[in-house]
């Protein structure tokens, strides 16, 4: 789960991590309090969940009441489109308004879990501001990192050995190592699958503070901490999204015209992949899990077809724990209460396969019966 | 011969008496598997599918011989349960449970440095060698016995790769699930290493998915050490950067982990690699058949 950055702000500063003084503002007339309270100028952040605001216009310097107003009427209600939002882009609603910082220099923190070590990491780097990608792509070199083990935490000596290789100022370091400290503290206790300080930056006045936060988190762990969960803004996310998780589904949406249900991840995605390989395009990932009931595939389908981009839906299912007759119920409950009028290609194979065929065969409905999941991905590719 | 479970392996299950490992458990005992016990805390002393529940997993160690143990328990108390086998000094824990915190694994693997246990998952079908022994939630009927390995990330790509060689008249060795998440017990080398050096594996057939370098590092592997041909498989080629596809391991993140950047790195380091899902079994096929072995591994009717 994603949240925003002023949120961030907020989670990382009841961990001792320093960040600039600011507030969200949901209106204009907030938005000049705020500033107001800020000595009457500041930074105008526009709240959404994607990197690359500044560059598409999302940030702005204020240096008046005046200028705050101006901004902050035009960012409101805005679509921003960074690299990272997609052509579509992201109506910005929140704005943080955020005191201005004399930046002297900025760095890049970053933490993550290692799968390959199974351990947190932490890196850190003097290119602030940049996109690590690219910095780790073009100099890995300059990316340093210590690995972190579970059962001391983020030791002092290796945050000191981060400060030092990103040449921090001797006299900041002992504050970097507390912002680090204080940083993976948040990072292990909050169940973060990312925490990312980009910039972090040290100021005329000699401090160490995040000038940009971004925090996701676990959603495995999100049972154990309701204040994150209450964080979720609902609107950052697809409307199918968020209904499929209702559910127990797992579902993605994409562009293409092909609606899928199948059972496994892994299956999934390679059942995308297959319509692909046959000149189609997928409409969504959806993985039903293991132990799907009637109810919920007949929820899966609904969900599938509120896509209006979707002209043909193909089910493929390798009955493992899932039985082969439960998912031929749903699909024909679901096809009866949305009255389908679109080409259905089933595949079924695995425990009770014999028995969901027959409750396909005699449900009386147009459902074209597949044997491989290469047949069915043809045969739906050449209906739509 | 095959690796990791035999007809000799002695199975308990953890969380013998909720939905899933009750079900499971009457699963593999039709199958054949030696289960001696199961253990769920509070209902030790009872009896379940004929066999005896235990508090805990030492106590059952102790009294049935147990050497590998089966985890069906909820997520939030998974993490303990792969401990306290580990602590027992069970030889094999394979872990099914499927939503662990990733940062409760990365204690897991802190808390086994040292420890001899082997870890298969979690959030993986679990481990079958055909005609001997089931472990997991894998159906058993599509399995036939015989000589090729099974190693794989997504569970229902490994039904689909095993049919797909029952039905060309390929037996299996063994079929490991290593599991979607991303910090695991067993990576794809460890398991290679075990096929390799298994008189009775012939082949292997590998699967994939986008996300971290899992694949790669296998592939160099193979390269350098692996003395039977490999075949493989990722999943994923379509799915989008930033976006978990399901398992909490699968996603292209910075531009890596990618299923072409996995698939290349394979072909380069000489793994055949099926084009599509579907042509899993027949690439394996023709390998073995450009290779002389179609013989040795063909199920004889």
């Amino acid at each position: 789960m994603n949240i925003h950055e002023y949120q961030a702000k907020a989670v990382l500063a009841q961990y001792g991590v320093a960040v600039p003084q600011g507030k969200v503002a949901f209106t204009v007339e907030e938005a000049v309090a705020n500033a107001r309270e800020l000595g009457g100028q500041g930074v105008v952040k526009a709240q959404i969940h994607a990197g690359g605001r500044g560059k598409a216009g999302g940030v702005k310097l204020a240096r008046s009441l005046a200028e705050v107003e101006q901004h902050a009427r035009e960012l409101l209600g805005k679509t921003l489109v960074t690299h990272q939002t997609g052509p579509e882009g992201k109506v910005v609603k929140r704005l943080l308004i955020e005191q201005l910082t004399a930046i002297q220099k900025e760095y890049y923190i970053g933490v993550v879990v290692d799968r390959s070590a199974g351990r947190v990491v932490m890196m850190a780097s003097a290119e602030g501001g940049m996109e690590i990608e690219e910095v780790a792509a073009q100099h890995p070199e300059k990316i340093f990192r210590e690995t972190i083990d579970p059962a001391v935490g983020l030791l002092p000596y290796q945050a000191r050995n981060l400060a030092f290789a990103m040449e921090i100022p001797a006299p900041l370091v002992n504050k970097a190592v507390r912002f680090m400290q204080g940083l993976y503290q948040c990072f292990v206790e909050k169940d973060c699958s990312i925490a990312e300080i980009n910039p972090l930056v040290t100021t005329a006045d000699g401090e160490v503070l995040a000038l940009d936060a971004k925090l996701n988190f676990d959603d495995n762990a999100l049972y154990r901490h309701p204040d994150i969960l209450e964080l979720r803004d609902l609107d950052e996310e697809d409307p199918k999204e968020i209904e499929a998780s209702k559910f127990g589904l797992s579902y993605i949406a994409l562009d293409g015209n092909i609606g899928c249900m199948v059972n496994g991840a892994g299956l999934a995605m390679a059942t995308m992949d297959t319509i692909k390989y046959y000149g189609g395009e997928p409409a969504n990932f959806l993985d039903v899990g293991g132990g799907a009931s009637e109810e919920k595939v007949t929820e899966a389908f609904k969900i599938i077809l509120s896509d209006p981009k979707v002209r043909g839906i193909l089910v493929n299912i390798f009955g493992g724990i899932m039985k082969c007759d439960v998912i031929a119920n749903g699909v024909v409950a679901a096809a009866r209460q949305v009255g389908l009028d679109k080409p259905l290609v089933v595949r079924l194979e695995g425990t009770n396969v014999e028995l969901g065929k027959k409750i396909l065969n005699e449900s009386g409905l147009q459902i074209v019966a597949a044997d491989s999941l290469a047949d069915a991905a043809q045969r739906i590719v050449s209906l739509v | 011969m095959s690796i990791l479970v035999n007809k000799n392996t002695r199975v308990i299950t953890q969380g013998i008496t909720g939905s899933q490992g009750l079900f499971h458990t009457r699963q593999a005992i039709e199958y054949g598997t030696n289960v001696v016990g199961g253990v769920t805390p509070g209902k030790g002393g009872t009896t379940v599918e004929g066999v005896p529940v235990f508090n805990t997993v030492e106590q059952a160690v102790r009294e049935t011989g147990a050497n590998a143990s089966v985890i069906y328990v909820p997520p939030a108390f998974a993490a303990d349960a792969i401990m306290e086998a580990v602590d027992a000094g069970v030889d094999l824990v394979i872990c099914i449970t499927e939503g662990i915190p990733v940062l409760d694994m990365v204690k897991v693997k802190r808390f086994m440095e040292g420890r001899r246990s082997r870890l298969i998952g979690p959030n993986c079908p679990g481990v079958i060698t055909p005609g001997e022994c089931k472990i997991g939630i894998m159906p058993g009927y599509i399995h036939t016995p015989g000589k090729v390995g099974v190693v794989s990330r997504s569970g229902t790509l490994t039904y689909e790769a095993v049919y797909q060689l029952t039905v060309r008249g390929i037996g299996q060795s063994t079929a490991v699930g290593i599991g979607g998440d991303p910090v695991k017990g067993t990576e794809f080398i460890d398991v290679l290493k075990m096929f390799n050096e298994d008189p009775e594996t012939e082949a292997v057939i590998m699967i994939g998915e986008i996300g971290g370098t899992a694949e790669e590092q296998a592939a160099e592997w193979i390269r350098q050490h692996m003395k039977k041909p490999v075949v493989g498989f990722v999943a994923g080629a379509t799915a989008p950067p930033g976006r978990r596809m399901g398992h909490a391991g699968a996603i292209i993140s910075g531009g890596s982990g990618t299923a072409a950047s996995k698939i290349a790195k394979m072909q380069e380091c000489g793994i055949r690699v099926a084009p599509t899902p579907s042509e899993m079994g027949s690439t394996l096929y023709a390998v073995l058949e450009e290779r002389g072995l179609l013989a040795r591994c063909k199920v004889k009717a």
